[in-house]
């Protein structure tokens, strides 16, 4: 495979490194003379200087052949945005990930029709609130094409749902109950399933059912 | 008419004092707040003090509402995203970016927002003022 990868810091040097090693061709762009100088120091030829958001820089690195994959990995969005665009658009660059440094920036990377995006800030946040679960609903996983997401709830003793059955439930229409995990033991979720108080119920649902789901597994 | 300019450099400060004096009502949005200053103590208008590309900024500031978007700040890729953010995202009627780099004003061009490339612009008068005296 060919790859390109726009921005030399942590990720963009990591992502060369293992794509190397994988025996893949690969070209690393950086802008930053004195980083440069250290890229090019490991990766020899493989690392060019200049500004990739530049048509006549990313043609040095080889996009017009195109390569298979493009990484946009600068610690700039707006960067990884045009990187991404021109990438896609002008040079028929078959796919493209870009890195979102500010969360809150991802729905321009939506607008805008970059996908896949990879936040480190908000796979951490989602870890942490996995761990200090605060809003009785946690995010695991976000399936954003499918507009669908992937929760965690735990049934308090309070709950009106501890005791019944999954069937008897008014689940909202955009929600499923996918499994159920009791002392340690998963189990699949289905209509004769029964919530007891403690069980930490995983569902699956379209973004903007979650007070619905919460009250149906929640109220008292 | 309402016009929300982000950016307030010697560009931007020079667009929104014109439009103002046009009778426009224009709200700007800078980084900095000494881009206060370029307005000169007469500036009656909105200042907003965040980057373009927060959206609870450009909200605060009347984006919904606002007939013109100038995409003015000193960075190219920041004019790039926000002209299509307030095009294709809030649907802002005339939508105008400052871009630089002429490769990057070409390929931007013709997506439903104004281009300005000051660079261009330059090179085309440049050449033409050096050809014309060649004709002499």
């Amino acid at each position: 495979m060919f790859v390109v990868v726009v921005g030399g810091g942590k990720v963009g040097v990591s992502v060369t490194r293992t794509l190397l090693a994988l025996g893949h061709e690969l070209v690393l762009v950086e802008q930053e003379q004195p980083r440069f100088e250290r890229l090019e120091e490991e990766f020899q030829h493989r690392a060019i200087h200049g500004d990739g958001t530049e048509i006549f820089v990313l043609e040095r690195a080889g996009i017009e052949r195109p390569p298979d994959i493009l990484v946009a990995v600068t610690g700039d969005d707006e960067d990884n945005i045009v990187i991404c665009q021109l990438a896609r658009e002008k040079y028929d660059v078959p796919k493209v990930i870009a890195r979102v440094n500010d969360p809150r920036n991802e729905p321009h990377f939506d607008l805008l029709g970059i996908s896949p995006t990879v936040s480190a800030t908000s796979m951490v946040l989602a870890l942490v609130e996995h761990e200090v679960p605060q809003h009785e609903l946690v995010h695991l996983l976000e399936l954003r094409k499918e507009n669908l997401e992937i929760v965690e709830v735990e049934i308090k003793k309070s709950s009106a749902a501890a005791g019944k059955k999954v069937e008897e439930l008014h689940l909202p229409r955009t929600a499923r109950l996918i499994s159920v995990v009791r002392d340690g033991r998963a189990e699949i979720a289905v209509g004769s399933t029964e919530l007891h108080a403690g069980d930490q119920v995983l569902a699956i649902l379209e973004p903007g059912s979650e007070d619905d789901l919460r009250s149906v597994l929640l109220s008292a | 008419m309402k016009a929300l300019i982000v950016g307030v450099g010697r560009v931007g400060s020079a667009v929104a004092k014109r439009l103002g004096d046009e009778g426009w009502d224009v709200v700007v949005i800078d980084e900095n707040e000494e881009a206060l200053g370029r307005l000169g103590p007469d500036w009656t208008g909105e200042f907003h003090l965040g980057h373009g590309m927060d959206t609870s900024i450009l909200e605060a500031a009347g984006i919904t509402e606002a007939d013109a978007f100038v995409a003015s700040t000193d960075g190219d890729n920041t004019n790039i995203v926000i002209a299509q953010v307030a095009k294709t995202r809030y649907e802002v009627p005339s939508v105008a970016a400052r871009i630089l780099d002429p490769a990057r004003a070409e390929f931007y061009g013709g997506r439903g927002f104004a281009v300005v490339s000051p660079t261009s612009t330059a090179i085309a008068e440049l050449s033409d003022s050096v050809l014309a005296s060649a004709e002499r």
